[in-house]
């Protein structure tokens, strides 16, 4: 009988293991979220009430602006003329085939289409890191692609595609290409500029910095009213390049220099003891370069050439400056037409173009910050 | 016994010292060779056109008037004035932008480092939406959308009579200094010198005793307390004139252009966000065992900030910092898109348009931002080698 002798000595015997009791309220859930990240301090309480205020102010007004009050279609501009608060997107609707190839013949359209989906392939290919076969991508991207797409874009009597004169160019391609041509002819003279900077030879140095540091120290619209203006005068008579050719030049000669340092950074931050690897195999100058050190140089700079290429395609907006018709210039050109005019159409405009480069530009920062973490993955602890 | 070792030569061609001479010797000639090329053909081309070559141009008169100047200047004027009235109207637009850029871009870096979510958030946004949009399409909507879609004159927005912002500019009160002033000015630069020898004095007592000051106090009560004191003294020297609207315009005070307006306010919303992200990542790039060992000395974290983090962070901050503030001068010649007379516009636009000298005026242009970026980098260069960490 030693339970029942057990049960009388003692008054209470634990046999099943108490519950768990919940954490006190304020330290779990919502609340404790919302103590620690908006409450933990009378000036930490305050920053949060201004906050909520400023969005409540800004946020929906601004969707109402965008969504509810917005005109979605109308013939022509009485419509949003009538409706003050609220955006015009039937202006971006009706506008929407010249903003994306200005006054390129319609019939001849297909053509910019098919440049842009072949690019758009491409780009994909060169970017995603899984991708098959990307030796392959980069020589079509940077060899192949140029080409197609000028002959493409231009026309060409071989292919009895009629020649578009580059006066007619215009909208979202113009920007695109402009990038594109900064992009790939920058980067191999960047590659050349950043070895020549590093180069032994003092003349090839001092050469290359000169260069970059020229450059990078105007701003570049002088550079493209350099190109504009001193080109024609510095090539022989007869030899001027087209007006849309000159700021590409200018674009490709400014973003060379801001390449050349950010592939510079690349080749200081490989192990000497590659430099030493490559020349004990016997690897003349080109080939260990080629072969061993840029492979490696390039790959850890990804990160930022697509920063740099971001910088770009924001400057691409001031070509207009020399008169060639980019995304924003037709923008600003859209709103003189008299049919739309009319005080929602500049905000409508803006805000249409501004959410246009920056879904591009975001994409880009996304894609260069996961870059970053994949490239850096090796080197953390 | 010694074993002399035959140390084999290259052929000739295959000397790597004779091949570097080669490649530099062609290098050069190819550069000359480009350079003289482009200038002969220059020659050829002006003569052509008739296009004057020389600085010429310089002392003519201009015939054209600029909206806004710092200096005399008239349709009368030379081109060589107007290059003048160009170049301090983007220095005053650098300036403004630098001076206010930095405690808005410090300020929204800080709130991006805040443990407040919702305050994090939102200087996040700001980041992201100032850094993924071009510049001249944010200009495009300050001046376009915004300052032009402003009321008139008379429906002017004000904030107690005091400043006014309508679709002509932004209005604020005008000092106008009467007699006595030089008194005001004197105080002012004795504040300063007195701020300074109480710093250095701080600072050696200090080092000497560890007994710490309150620099910060008493410097602030030097620059400003004296020169009030000397504003009494002095029987209120300095008036002033304020905008009042007279008929269907404002007269009086200081306007501020709306070119001007839009352009310093985008130029500085914009770079405030590149400042941010610099704050930041500085900030984060100062090692977590700086600031738990000063935790465990037992300073407070906004002691921790000031005396550890944010002096090492500075380290880090400053090399970028500077290149934003060159970004920020570069960057305010997009002017041009607005209208604002600096000295891309007023330059390297109506004069190159008027004499046609491109060679010349864009030389000229080029050569003051490239002065200033290497004149900042130079000063760059000699601050860093003086903070730079003194390790043993």
């Amino acid at each position: 009988m030693t339970d029942a002798r057990l049960d009388v000595l003692a008054a209470y015997v634990r046999v099943a293991p108490e519950p768990i009791l919940p954490a006190p309220i304020f330290s779990r859930g919502v609340l404790a979220w919302t103590r620690a990240n908006l409450f933990s301090s009378w000036i930490s309480g305050a920053l949060t009430l201004v906050s909520l205020a400023l969005c409540l102010w800004l946020v929906p007004p601004l969707i109402a602006w965008a969504t509810i009050d917005a005109v979605w279609s109308a013939p022509d501009g009485a419509l949003c003329r009538a409706h003050q608060d609220g955006a015009c997107w039937a202006f971006i609707a009706q506008k929407m085939d010249y903003f994306r190839y200005g006054s390129y013949p319609q019939t001849e359209r297909w053509r910019v289409d098919l440049t842009e989906i072949v690019g758009a392939a491409l780009v994909v290919w060169l970017l995603w890191p899984r991708a098959p076969r990307r030796a392959i991508g980069a020589a079509l991207f940077f060899i192949a692609f140029p080409i197609l797409a000028f002959i493409l874009l231009r026309g060409s009597d071989w292919f009895d595609l009629p020649i578009v004169d580059t006066v007619l160019w215009g909208g979202i391609f113009v920007s695109l290409l402009t990038a594109l041509v900064g992009i790939v002819f920058s980067l191999p003279l960047g590659v050349l500029l950043a070895l020549g900077r590093r180069s032994h030879l003092p003349v090839v140095k001092l050469a290359s910095v000169i260069y970059i540091e020229f450059v990078r120290g105007v701003p570049f619209i002088t550079v493209l009213f350099m190109a504009n203006f001193m080109l024609p005068l510095f090539l022989p008579e007869g030899w001027a390049p087209d007006r849309l050719l000159r700021p590409l030049v200018g674009t490709v000669l400014f973003a060379a220099a801001y390449m050349a340092e950010e592939v510079r950074g690349g080749l200081q931050s490989i192990n000497k003891g590659q430099f030493e690897g490559a020349m004990a195999l016997g690897l003349n100058f080109w080939r260990m370069m080629g072969l061993v050190i840029l492979p490696q140089a390039l790959t850890l700079v990804i990160p930022g050439i697509v920063n740099t290429f971001i910088g770009l395609f924001k400057d691409t907006t001031l070509v207009s400056v020399v008169g060639l018709l980019d995304f924003l210039a037709t923008v600003e050109n859209a709103f003189k037409d008299t049919v739309w005019i009319g005080p929602t159409i500049a905000p409508t405009g803006y805000a249409f173009a501004a959410l246009f480069y920056f879904v591009f530009c975001f994409a880009m920062s996304r894609y260069q910050a996961y870059m970053e973490r994949r490239l850096g993955r090796g080197r953390r602890r | 016994m010694t074993q002399t070792v035959e140390q084999s030569r290259p052929s000739f061609f295959n000397d790597p010292r004779i091949r570097g001479y080669a490649y530099q010797a062609l290098l050069v000639a190819a550069l000359v060779a480009l350079v003289w090329t482009a200038a002969y053909n220059a020659y050829v081309n002006m003569e052509a056109r008739g296009i004057p070559m020389g600085f010429g141009f310089w002392d003519q008169t201009a015939g054209f008037d600029i909206s806004q100047k710092l200096i005399p200047y008239s349709s009368l004027s030379t081109y060589g004035q107007a290059f003048w009235v160009g170049l301090l109207n983007t220095a005053l637009v650098g300036a403004l932008g630098v001076l206010l850029a930095t405690p808005l871009g410090f300020a929204i870096g800080v709130a991006r480092l805040s443990p407040n979510w919702i305050l994090a958030r939102i200087a996040q946004v700001y980041v992201e939406i100032m850094r993924n949009t071009p510049l001249l399409l944010q200009l495009l909507f300050w001046y376009n959308a915004v300052l032009k879609a402003l009321p008139g004159p008379r429906q002017s927005i004000t904030l107690t009579s005091l400043v006014f912002l309508n679709n002509r500019g932004l209005y604020v009160p005008k000092p106008v200094f009467g007699p006595g002033s030089q008194w005001l000015a004197l105080a002012l630069a004795l504040g300063i010198v007195g701020a300074f020898a109480y710093r250095l004095w701080a600072r050696r007592r200090q080092a000497l005793t560890g007994a710490q000051a309150p620099v910060g106090i008493i410097a602030a009560a030097f620059c400003l307390g004296l020169p009030a004191i000397a504003y009494f003294a002095a029987g209120r020297p300095v008036e002033f004139d304020l905008a009042q609207l007279v008929g269907f315009n404002l007269r009086g005070g200081v306007q501020v252009s709306p070119e001007l307006a839009a352009l310093a306010f985008g130029l500085i919303t914009y770079t405030a966000g590149f400042i941010a992200e610099i704050v930041r990542s500085g900030v984060l790039a100062v090692s977590s065992g700086q600031s738990e060992a000063a935790s465990a000395l037992g300073l407070r974290s906004g002691l921790t900030m000031k005396l550890v983090v944010i002096p090492q962070a500075m380290r880090l901050i400053t090399p970028p910092l500077t290149s934003q503030y060159l970004s920020l001068v570069k960057n305010s010649s997009l002017a041009v898109f607005i209208g604002y007379p600096d000295l891309v516009q007023v330059f390297a636009g109506t004069v190159l348009n008027q004499t046609q000298a491109a060679v010349q005026v864009m030389a000229i242009t080029m050569g003051v931002y490239l002065v200033i970026s290497l004149a900042v980098a130079l000063a760059l260069n000699v601050t860093n080698a003086r903070h730079a960490l003194k390790e043993r």
